[in-house]
């Protein structure tokens, strides 16, 4: 195996980095490949609880960095999914404990033994966003369609070609169909025009995730409902399956991408 | 719907406003900023050639995440050169 380094990346906070890591990773991991997520939002870790672990964690990300346990030991096996594994950041310390090299150093150590590594990046454009594109060998930028989301993703896919680590692909979460509709919501061929990247998924805004988020089990675990389907599209394109973008009720969106092209 | 209406979607303004704001903030180029670099074009054209400083336009276009400053300076009829 040689692992895939994915980092979920936004600029502003709070578009759905977390859950967008969340469910790629159960998408992933329930078509049998092996996935390791890392929390790299040193000292507000989330990715634990949105993924109903947060109950078995010993060690930490910045306990391997200053090694005090081995990688292994910090790799939490989930519960429903064998292949799934997260390691988690550190809630009390911060950006500064690990560096980019450290990164880069802990996903060499993974990359022989996963297919999969999905990295959280923290919101914002500094030290804990330098950690977590250190490694990729990919970058997805989520966004809303929402005027400030779509302005600081552009900030980080312009960072992103400085770096090097571009082209990065688009996601675009929290599509309301009915706004869209009503003409006071961006739509997607909007922001795709306005960003000019590819994009690998469209998810429409779902209350199930916030209920997926109570309970601890990502929607995409099972895919009956909308946004889990979704982000399980999401991770057949990162598997290189071609899979059609879901109709968003007569949005036409899907006519206008194919007639885009 | 809204349009029939007569009002302007807030989805529009919201593409409009967007719009120049990443003009501005991938080539860090103020619209004054942008009328000093006119302004300065202008005369150092006119050294050369005649063409009327109100006709010049000057914008920066799109192409993909590309920016391209673009010139349209159109000369004046039977525009000679000014100096030989």
């Amino acid at each position: 195996m040689a692992a895939t380094v994915v980092t979920v990346s936004s600029g502003k906070g709070g578009v759905g980095k977390t859950t967008t890591v969340a469910n790629i990773a159960v998408a992933l991991a329930a078509q049998g490949k092996t996935v390791v997520c890392i929390d790299s939002d040193i000292g507000l870790r989330n990715l634990d609880v949105v993924l109903g672990l947060e109950n078995r964690i010993v060690y930490d990300l910045v306990d391997v960095v200053e090694g005090r346990c081995r990688l292994r030991q910090a790799m939490i096996r989930d519960k429903r999914l064998e292949t799934l594994f997260l390691i988690p950041a550190a809630q009390t310390r911060d950006k500064s404990a690990v560096s980019p090299s450290d990164m880069v150093r802990l996903c060499d150590e993974l990359r022989p033994d996963v297919d999969w590594v999905l990295i959280d990046s923290p919101a914002g454009i500094e030290r804990g966003f330098r950690n977590a594109i250190a490694p990729a060998d990919k970058v997805l930028v989520v966004t809303n369609p929402e005027i400030s989301a779509v302005r600081d993703a552009d900030r980080v896919i312009g960072l992103l070609e400085a770096e090097g680590k571009g082209p990065a692909s688009l996601i675009i979460n929290r599509v309301n169909p009915a706004l869209v509709r009503r003409g006071d919501m961006l739509a997607v061929e909007d922001v795709l025009d306005l960003l000019a990247i590819e994009l690998i998924g469209v998810v429409p805004e779902d209350e199930n995730v916030l209920i997926a988020s109570n309970k601890g089990q990502p929607l995409a675990l099972d895919g009956k409902s909308k946004a889990g389907l979704a982000f399980q599209n999401i991770a057949r394109r990162l598997l290189g399956e071609q899979v059609p973008f879901l109709e968003m009720e007569s949005t036409g969106f899907l006519q206008k991408l194919l007639g885009r092209k | 719907m809204a349009a029939l209406l007569g009002r302007k979607n807030s989805a529009d303004s919201a593409r409009e406003r967007l719009r120049l704001v990443l003009i501005h903030d991938r080539t860090d180029l103020t619209p004054a900023e942008l009328d000093v670099l006119k302004d300065d074009l202008i005369a150092t054209i006119s050294r050369h050639v005649d063409i009327d400083p109100l006709a010049v336009e000057i914008r920066i276009a799109q192409e993909g995440r590309a920016q391209r400053l673009v010139a349209d300076i159109p000369l004046r009829a039977g525009a000679g050169r000014r100096h030989k």
